[in-house]
C-alpha cells in the first residue's frame, strides 16, 4: 500500500505547490496592479493617512488639512476660500476622488512622488512620518479675487493670463462650490445636491467649458485677413458690401443697430463689431485659411495641459456659409474662456503665443524646489506687425468703440467685445463677452478674457461691454496692481 | 530494517528492538520555539498598534505555552515514540492564529461595523484561546486513552452512523452567511460538525475499505485498460458520491462535499491501488459538480464570484454579485506584496466580519506578506506531510488507510480554504485548520493531531522483543 500513498504525498504536495504558486501570482507579479486598484481602500486609506501637501499662491497655502478622528481617513482637506479657488485646486474628496491640480499632483501632495524619494528614506530613517509636498501655482490672489466677486451671482467664468510667460492668473467659475464641503466621507447630501443642480457649480467653465465666442473671434479672423495679406492694414478700407449676403444662400447676414459697416476699415469694423465685414473676410478667406489661423490661436488642440488639460476649442470644417459665421464667433465655432484669453495674450505678446501653465513649481516637504516649469512658447500666432496692427485697432475699441468700459486711466487697453447668440433660432440668451489686455512698459502683464453666461440685459454686441468688460477691467487693474 | 539483525544471533525477526530514537527532546526544543515565536508576534502587534508591548501578553504567552507544554508531557508519557513535528506545527499555527485574532479584535472598523448592524462587538481572542484549551484537552485525552488506532477499527459502522448524523443535522437548523453547515445548541453557540465529520468519517472509510480491498481491487473486468469494479463493489462510492452531492444541495456546502469527497477517492485509491478509482472519482465529482453548479444558485453564485471577483464593483453590479470579501482578499494580498504591511499595520478588516474566520489567510497575506503566507502554507505542508509518513510507516493497513485519510482530508482543506481566499478555486465557506476563529473546527483539528500522533507512535514504536527462541542454535544454517 505504500506506493499509492506516496502518490498521494505528491499530490498533496502539488496541493501546496499550486497555492505557493497562486500566492505568488497574487503578492508579486499581481501586487501592485491589486494595491493601487481603483476599488481597493486602501489607497484612499493611505492618502488621508498624514495630512496632504498644499496648493499655494502668493506664497499662502489655499488649501489645508484638518484631523476628522476618523477610523478609516485620519485627515480631510479644507480649502480657504474654496468656492473662488475651486476652479483652480479642483477638490480632494475621500468618497468622490479627486479632480485638477489635486489629481494631478495627488502623488506630490502626499509624499509618494518619486522625486521625493530621498525626503521619505530621510524620514523614515528619522522616524518621521510620510509629508506630503507642495505645489506652487502662477496665480495671482488679487485677479482671482476681482474675477470671482466680479462675477458675483452671475453664471460665467474668468481667465487671465500673462501674455509674456504664459502664467495663468486668475481662473474664475461661477456659480462656483466649496469642495470643503464634500471632502469628508460623510457628505453625501452636499454631494447630492451639487451633482443635482442644474446650474452645475462644480463645472470649470474657465477651462471645461466650450462657448461660441461671438464676436470676440473677429480678432482672429482679422489676424487672418492681415497675416494672408487680404488687407494690407487696419485703416484701409475693406470691399465690404452692406447688406452682405452669406454665400451660396439668400440670408442676409446682419450687424447689430445701425453701425457704419459699409467697407469699413478693420478698425472701425472692430470698433463697432461689424458682422458683414468679417463674415465676408471669413469667406474671402475660406474654410481652410481660417482655421489654419485658428489654430495658431491653439484651436483644435486636444491637449492643451496647463497641467489640468483645457476642452478642446473647436474651429470647424464647414461649408461656406457655416465657414462666414465661424469667422464672427458664431455656427459650430467654439472657445473656452482659456482660448480667448490665449488670443488676447497672442496678440499682446507681439504675435507669440505662450503655452498658458499654472503651477510654478512643485518643492518637497523640506522646501526644496523639485520641478521648475520653463515657459514655452506654443507658436508665432501671426507676425510681429501684424499682432501690433491688431494691438492698435483693439485699442480703439476700448479707447473708442463698444469696449469703453474696459478703459484704465493712463493704461493702454485693447481688447473686443463679444455677444455670442445661442440655442434654436437665437432662442435663448446670448453670452456676452470680452476679451481684452493691458499694457505696461515691459509689454503686457495681463490678459483676460471675461465670459457671463445667460445674461438678458441686452442682446446686443454691446452687452459684452456692459457685463463682462467691467469685470476684466478689475482683473486687468489687480494685475497691474500687484505686477512689478 | 534489520539492520542489527547480522550481529545479533538472537535476532532473528526483521523487527529490531532497538528502535529510531524518541525524539522527545527535539519536540520539546520546537514546541518552545513554537511558543516563543507567537509571543513575539504579540509583542509585534501590541507595539504596532498601541505603541506599547500588550497589557494580555503574559497571560497569552503562558496560556499558550501551557497548552503546549501538556501537550508535550502527555505525548512525552503515553506516545513516546511519536513524529517529534506534529505537535509543534499545530501549537505554531495555534499560536499565530490567535495572535491574529487578537489583532483583529482591535479594529476600530470592525468595531463600528458590528455597532451599524446592531451586534455587540465581541473579542474573539478570549474564546479562541478557551477553543485551543479545549482542543488540547480532547488532544490529551485522545493520546492517553486511545492505547491503540486500532481500537477505533472496532467502530467503523457506528462511525458511519455518527458522522451521517453530523452531516445531515445542519438541514434541520437554521443557516449562516448562505450555508447551512451549523447546528446550534441554544444556550451553548453553535457548532459545525462537518470539522468532526471528517475525522469520524475516515474512521469509517479506513475500517471499511481495510475489509473490503480485496474484493474492490481484485473483482473486476479489465476494459479500455482500466479495471472496472463490480456493480455492488461500485455501491459505497456511489453512495459517498451521492452524500456530498446532498450535502452540497441542502447545505449549499461546496468545501464539505468537496473535502468528504477527495477524502474517500484517496483512501480508496490506497486500499485498492487501483488507478481506475481515481478516474472514476475525478469523472464523478467533475459530473457532480457540473451539475449542482448549473442547478443550484447558491454555488452558481459562488462559481461566478470566483470567474469576476471585481464584478461587485461594476455599475451596473450584476445579481449575483453580493459580496466584495473575495475582491476584498485579493486587495490584501495584493497590498500585502512581498513583506507585509507588518503585523497590525494592514487593513485586512476591510473584508469585515470573516477577516479573522474565512478569510484570515488574506490577513496574514497582507500583514506579513509573500514570505509569512508562504511559510504558513508550508507549516500546513509540512503538517501534511508528517501525516503521510506516518502513513507510510505505518505497519497495519488500518493506520496507513487511517492517516493517510486523515492527512489528505487536512491537506484538501487547506488547499480548498486556501484556494478560495486566494482565488484559485471558487470559494467554499470552510475554515482554515487552527489559524481561523472558531471553536470546532480548533477543536477537530487537535483530535486529528492527536489521532495522527498516536498512530506514529505505534508506527515508530520498536517491537517489543521476542521471546528468546530455544530453536535459534538448532536452525543454525550449516555451510559446508
Amino acid at each position: 500500500m505504500n506506493k499509492p500513498v506516496r502518490r498521494i504525498a505528491i499530490f498533496c504536495g502539488l496541493l501546496v505547490l499550486a497555492l505557493l504558486l497562486r500566492d505568488n501570482w497574487l503578492q508579486f507579479v499581481q501586487a501592485d496592479d491589486l494595491k493601487t486598484h481603483k476599488n481597493n481602500r486602501r489607497v484612499d486609506i493611505a492618502r488621508y493617512s498624514q495630512p496632504r501637501g498644499n496648493i499655494i499662491v502668493d506664497g499662502q497655502a489655499i488649501t489645508g488639512s484638518v484631523e476628522t478622528g476618523g477610523v478609516d481617513f485620519k485627515y480631510k482637506r479644507t480649502y480657504n476660500d474654496g468656492a473662488m479657488w475651486a476652479p483652480v485646486t479642483g477638490r480632494s474628496s475621500q468618497v468622490y476622488g479627486a479632480t485638477q491640480l489635486e489629481k494631478l499632483y495627488d502623488s506630490v501632495l502626499i509624499g509618494d512622488d518619486d522625486r521625493l524619494f530621498f525626503n521619505r528614506t530621510v524620514d523614515m530613517l528619522t522616524g518621521k512620518g510620510k509629508k506630503g509636498g507642495d505645489v506652487i501655482t502662477t496665480l495671482n490672489s488679487k485677479a482671482q479675487k476681482a474675477a470671482f466677486e466680479g462675477l458675483g451671482d452671475k453664471k460665467g467664468a474668468v481667465a487671465a493670463i500673462d501674455p509674456r510667460t504664459g502664467k495663468i492668473l486668475a481662473l474664475a467659475s461661477t456659480p462656483s462650490y466649496d469642495p470643503s464641503k464634500i471632502a469628508g466621507a460623510n457628505d453625501g447630501k452636499e454631494w447630492t445636491s451639487l451633482d443635482g443642480d442644474k446650474n452645475k457649480p462644480m463645472l470649470n467653465r474657465a477651462l471645461r467649458e466650450t462657448y461660441p465666442p461671438g464676436s470676440t473671434f473677429k480678432v482672429v479672423t482679422a489676424a487672418a485677413a492681415l497675416e494672408n495679406g487680404l488687407y494690407k492694414d487696419v485703416d484701409s478700407k475693406t470691399d465690404s458690401p452692406l447688406p452682405w449676403t452669406l454665400p451660396d444662400t439668400v440670408t442676409p447676414l446682419k450687424n447689430e443697430g445701425d453701425i457704419p459697416c459699409k467697407d469699413a476699415s478693420l478698425r472701425v469694423a472692430m470698433q463697432w463689431s461689424c458682422n458683414t465685414v468679417f463674415g465676408k473676410v471669413s469667406a474671402d478667406l475660406g474654410n481652410k485659411k481660417m482655421m489654419e489661423q485658428a489654430q495658431k490661436f491653439g484651436y483644435n488642440n486636444d491637449k492643451l495641459d496647463t497641467p489640468v488639460r483645457a476642452a478642446q476649442s473647436i474651429y470647424p470644417k464647414d461649408n461656406r456659409p457655416q465657414n462666414a459665421m465661424d469667422g464672427i464667433g458664431q455656427a459650430s465655432n467654439r472657445a473656452t474662456p482659456l482660448q480667448m484669453a490665449m488670443v488676447a495674450a497672442a496678440v499682446a505678446n507681439d504675435g507669440k503665443l505662450m503655452e498658458p501653465y499654472m503651477v510654478d513649481k512643485v518643492r518637497a516637504p523640506n522646501l526644496n524646489v523639485i520641478e521648475t516649469h520653463q515657459p514655452k512658447e506654443l507658436s508665432q500666432a501671426m507676425s510681429r506687425d501684424t499682432a501690433r496692427k491688431l494691438q492698435s485697432a483693439m485699442e480703439t475699441v476700448v479707447n473708442d468703440g463698444t469696449g469703453k468700459n474696459g478703459r484704465i486711466p493712463g493704461v493702454t487697453v485693447g481688447g473686443k467685445t463679444g455677444t455670442a447668440q445661442h440655442g434654436v433660432a437665437n432662442s435663448e440668451n446670448p453670452y456676452a463677452w470680452f476679451i481684452s489686455y493691458a499694457k505696461s512698459a515691459n509689454g503686457s502683464p495681463v490678459a483676460v478674457a471675461v465670459v457671463i453666461e445667460g445674461s438678458d440685459t441686452m442682446r446686443d454686441d454691446i452687452a459684452g461691454g456692459a457685463l463682462a468688460a467691467p469685470i476684466a477691467k478689475k482683473v486687468m487693474e489687480a494685475v497691474l496692481s500687484t505686477s512689478k | 530494517m534489520p539492520s542489527s539483525a547480522g550481529s545479533n544471533t538472537t535476532a532473528t525477526t526483521t523487527i529490531s528492538t532497538v528502535g529510531p530514537p524518541s525524539r522527545r527532546n527535539t519536540e520539546l526544543a520546537l514546541l518552545a520555539f513554537a511558543v516563543i515565536l507567537p509571543c513575539f508576534a504579540y509583542a509585534n502587534v501590541g507595539l504596532a498598534l498601541n505603541g506599547e508591548m500588550p497589557s494580555g501578553m503574559l497571560g497569552y504567552g503562558l496560556g499558550l505555552g501551557l497548552l503546549g507544554g501538556v501537550g508535550h508531557l502527555v505525548v512525552r508519557k503515553f506516545a513516546k515514540y511519536a513524529d517529534p513535528l506534529l505537535l509543534p506545527l499545530a501549537t505554531l499555527l495555534n499560536g499565530l492564529g490567535l495572535v491574529m485574532i487578537w489583532r483583529l479584535d482591535q479594529s476600530e472598523r470592525l468595531a463600528r461595523l458590528a455597532k451599524a448592524q446592531g451586534f455587540t462587538f465581541q473579542a474573539s481572542a478570549p474564546n479562541q484561546l478557551m477553543f485551543s484549551a479545549l482542543g488540547i484537552a480532547l488532544f490529551v485525552g485522545v493520546i492517553i486513552f486511545l492505547k491503540d488506532h486500532r481500537i477505533l477499527q472496532r467502530y467503523t459502522y457506528i462511525s458511519m452512523v455518527v458522522a451521517l448524523i453530523l452531516l445531515v443535522a445542519p438541514v434541520f437548523f437554521p443557516g449562516k452567511f448562505g450555508a447551512k453547515i451549523w447546528i446550534t445548541i441554544p444556550g451553548l453557540g453553535s457548532i459545525q460538525p462537518g470539522e468532526f465529520a471528517k475525522i469520524i468519517l475516515a474512521i469509517f472509510f479506513a475500517g471499511y475499505l481495510m475489509v473490503k480491498r480485496d474484493a474492490l481491487a481484485l473483482a473486476s473486468r479489465r476494459f479500455m485498460g482500466l479495471y472496472l469494479p463490480r456493480g455492488r463493489d461500485l455501491g459505497p462510492i456511489l453512495a459517498v458520491w451521492a452524500l456530498s452531492l446532498v450535502i452540497l444541495v441542502f447545505e449549499t456546502d461546496l468545501g464539505s462535499s468537496l473535502l468528504f469527497f477527495g477524502m474517500f477517492v484517496v483512501m480508496l485509491y490506497v486500499a485498492t491501488e487501483r488507478t481506475s478509482w481515481i478516474v472514476f472519482g475525478l469523472l464523478m465529482s467533475a459530473g457532480g459538480a457540473a451539475v449542482v453548479g448549473s442547478v443550484e444558485p447558491h454555488v452558481k453564485v459562488r462559481v461566478m464570484a470566483w470567474l469576476h471577483p471585481f464584478a461587485v464593483y461594476d455599475n451596473p453590479r450584476p445579481s449575483w454579485a453580493t459580496t466584495e470579501q473575495i475582491a476584498q482578499a485579493m486587495f490584501a494580498f495584493g497590498s500585502g506584496g512581498v513583506f507585509g504591511t507588518g503585523w497590525g499595520q494592514g487593513a485586512s478588516d476591510l473584508i469585515q466580519f470573516a477577516a479573522n474566520s474565512d478569510f484570515i489567510f488574506a490577513s496574514y497575506g497582507e500583514e506579513l506578506g509573500l514570505a509569512g503566507a508562504m511559510a504558513i502554507l508550508l507549516i500546513y505542508g509540512l503538517i501534511v506531510e508528517r501525516g503521510m509518513r506516518t502513513a507510510l510507516a505505518a505497519r497495519d493497513p488500518f493506520g496507513k488507510l487511517l492517516a493517510t485519510g486523515l492527512a489528505a482530508a487536512f491537506g484538501i482543506q487547506v488547499f480548498v480554504v486556501a484556494g478560495g481566499v486566494m482565488g484559485l478555486i471558487p470559494l467554499t465557506g470552510m475554515t482554515m485548520p487552527f489559524l481561523a476563529q472558531g471553536g470546532s473546527s480548533v477543536i477537530a483539528n487537535w483530535a486529528l493531531i492527536a489521532i495522527l500522533i498516536k498512530i506514529s507512535d505505534t508506527a515508530r514504536r520498536p517491537a517489543p522483543a521476542p521471546a528468546p527462541s530455544t530453536d535459534a542454535e538448532m536452525t543454525q544454517v550449516v555451510r559446508p
